[in-house]
């Protein structure tokens, strides 16, 4: 791990600065939410930067109009808010409407998760995962550093088609470098290879899983996925195969349509046999302070909750 | 042949009431067809429709309905676009055949309107949403230096939605002038009149201090429909503009003019028939 910590948002947005010096034809829309690099945007692009004001039903409306005139347009804003209030939006004119015409629409969310930790529960974002798996069509990313951040920056403005980005709100040290192998169209890395036990973790969260796996007794596998949908089912089961305990692990709620579920019916469909753990929140809301960590172990997803939920599973 | 480079339309106030009229028979034997057409909330709109198509206001391709020159025109209040068919079929952007088979299997003329049907710009049917759409395309066609306009109609009920005035603040602040929304204020919603569920009255001073350029008109005069329609097309001073029509829901047939709640009535065979006859 690279020890330089990095916004999600800042260099994903220093790649769509660069691209839009070379691509007159990218527009990117704000719902009154900046950062650092923005202010460049908005200074040497102010033709092609709008800013809707706290308004994430036109964010997206006007965003899927730029889109149907055939622009290559970020839609961006707080993750919780640009895919709840707005989620009927997406459905309707970003899911459906690709469905009938191509578009380029990239929705970035900023505050994954509890990356809004102090701020409450209504500025957590637990249940994007689960919504935006709805929808068909809309390609679904949470990278669990800057670097992947900055990669699937370039993949954007490569690859047409509606998508969703989740990204942390605080600035992350990186866990890939430059010269790794990632594929992104495949949506995970195996990033450890375990034993009998291999923790699968999004965003954030492998933050987490890479510190517990470090300090676990056994070799502890770890699989970080970046790209929710579409899922890659068979490469990933492959990448399950051999391990006799999968511990999930998201900053979202569990049991509904999240992560935990993706791999769940994954194993379910091609018959694994492995004990499925899934570590997230569970049917509540978290109102507590002290900070994400804080959060974390009142959600038993913390260092010391993986470490126990692992071997609980093996001890099972 | 493009509308736009000499076909001539119907323009003279006799042709289009007569187009008005022949529109809002064929929409009844539709309804007559397909009675799960909301048949009220696509008889208001018929005048409006008749002066865009029939008039000369919107540019058009019917053999390349996605031709890049062409007027966006964005039905938001997408229950009442079931009138907008027999037009577009008689305009060739689809064969007519297709009128006698709406909500059938196989058929791409649905209750509701969307993008599969030539002519359509956008999947409708979820309220508030159109004029949002309107400003991106707007403002996309700006940045295009296009000379095309943009069209949207609402329903007043749509009014309603909270998106609406997100949009109608965005379009002002951002000098959309190639935006025109067309308002059909007929004046009732699914539950009984909007003057006792929620006033939205007055409506054309609300949208005059959002800062649009703004003109009533008796939404059922097609000349004058067609009159504000073609100045507000070729007036471009930085605002954009609302045309607020005063219509009557079910326009044309006593039984739904009367009713308050004719939003969801169905006109059975016999009222249907009838109302083809009052239509004539």
């Amino acid at each position: 791990m690279s020890g330089e910590l990095k916004s999600m948002r800042d260099v994903f947005l220093e790649r769509i600065h660069a691209a839009m010096k070379q691509h007159d034809d990218i527009f990117l829309v704000s719902d009154d939410f900046g950062s650092r690099v923005l202010d460049r945007i908005r200074a040497d692009f102010d033709d092609r930067f709008i800013n809707v004001g706290i308004a994430e039903q036109n964010c997206i409306n006007v965003a899927a109009g730029l889109a149907l005139e055939g622009f290559n347009v970020y839609a961006y804003g707080i993750a919780c808010f640009m895919s709840m209030r707005s989620f009927e939006q997406i459905r309707v004119n970003v899911a459906m409407t690709s469905q009938l015409q191509p578009m380029n629409l990239n929705i970035v969310g900023v505050g994954a998760g509890m990356s809004y930790d102090v701020s409450g529960p209504s500025h957590h974002c637990l249940e994007d995962l689960t919504l935006l798996r709805l929808l068909p069509h809309v390609d679904l990313f949470s990278p669990s550093d800057w670097q992947t951040a900055a990669r699937l920056a370039d993949y954007s403005v490569a690859e047409g088609g509606p998508k969703y980005f989740r990204f942390d709100s605080k600035p992350t040290a990186a866990i890939y470098s430059p010269e790794d192998d990632i594929d992104l169209a495949v949506g995970f890395h195996e990033l450890i290879r375990g034993e009998e036990t291999c923790i699968v973790s999004t965003g954030y969260m492998t933050h987490v899983a890479l510190k517990a796996a470090a300090r676990a007794d056994e070799c502890v596998g770890v699989v970080d996925v970046f790209g929710l949908k579409p899922a890659h089912e068979r490469p990933l089961y492959e990448a399950l195969c051999g391990y006799d305990s999968i511990v999930t692990l998201e900053e979202g709620f569990i049991k509904r349509g999240g992560l935990d579920a993706m791999v769940g019916q994954i194993l379910a469909d091609h018959g694994s046999r492995a004990k499925l753990t899934r570590l997230g929140v569970d049917d509540r809301y978290l109102f507590d302070l002290g900070g994400r960590e804080q959060l974390h172990r009142l959600c038993g997803i913390d260092e010391e909750g993986v470490l126990n939920a692992i071997s609980r599973a093996v001890s099972a | 042949m493009r509308w736009s480079e000499g076909k001539d339309p119907a323009r003279s106030l006799e042709a289009l009431e007569t187009k008005a009229r022949w529109v809002r028979r064929e929409t009844l034997r539709i309804h007559h067809l397909a009675p799960e057409t909301r048949i009220a909330s696509s008889l208001s709109d018929v005048e409006i429709f008749v002066a865009l198509y029939y008039g000369g206001v919107l540019n058009f391709d019917p053999d390349v309905p996605r031709w890049e020159g062409r007027d966006r025109f964005i039905v938001s209040k997408g229950h009442g676009g079931v009138s907008l068919y027999p037009i577009l079929a008689d305009l060739g952007f689809f064969d007519r055949r297709h009128l006698a088979r709406v909500c059938r299997a196989g058929s791409f003329l649905g209750a509701i309107p969307d993008m599969l049907i030539p002519g359509f710009e956008t999947i409708n049917g979820s309220l508030g949403q159109g004029l949002g759409v309107a400003c991106g395309i707007a403002r996309g066609l700006k940045r295009k230096r296009s000379a095309a306009g943009v069209y949207v109609l609402l329903g007043d009920g749509e009014l309603y939605e909270g998106s609406v005035w997100e949009a109608v603040m965005f379009a002002a602040h951002h000098r959309l002038d190639n935006l025109v929304m067309i308002v059909d204020s007929n004046k009732k919603s699914m539950l009984g009149r909007c003057e006792s569920i929620l006033n939205l009255l007055p409506l054309e001073e609300k949208f005059a201090r959002f800062g649009w350029e703004v003109a009533g008109v008796d939404g059922h005069e097609v000349h004058a429909v067609h009159e504000v329609l073609s100045r507000f097309k070729n007036s471009r001073q930085g605002r954009p503009k609302a045309v607020v029509a005063n219509t009557i829901k079910g326009k044309g047939v006593p039984l739904l003019e009367q009713d308050a709640l004719c939003h969801v009535r169905t006109l059975n065979g016999q009222e249907t028939l009838a109302a083809m006859g009052e239509a004539e």
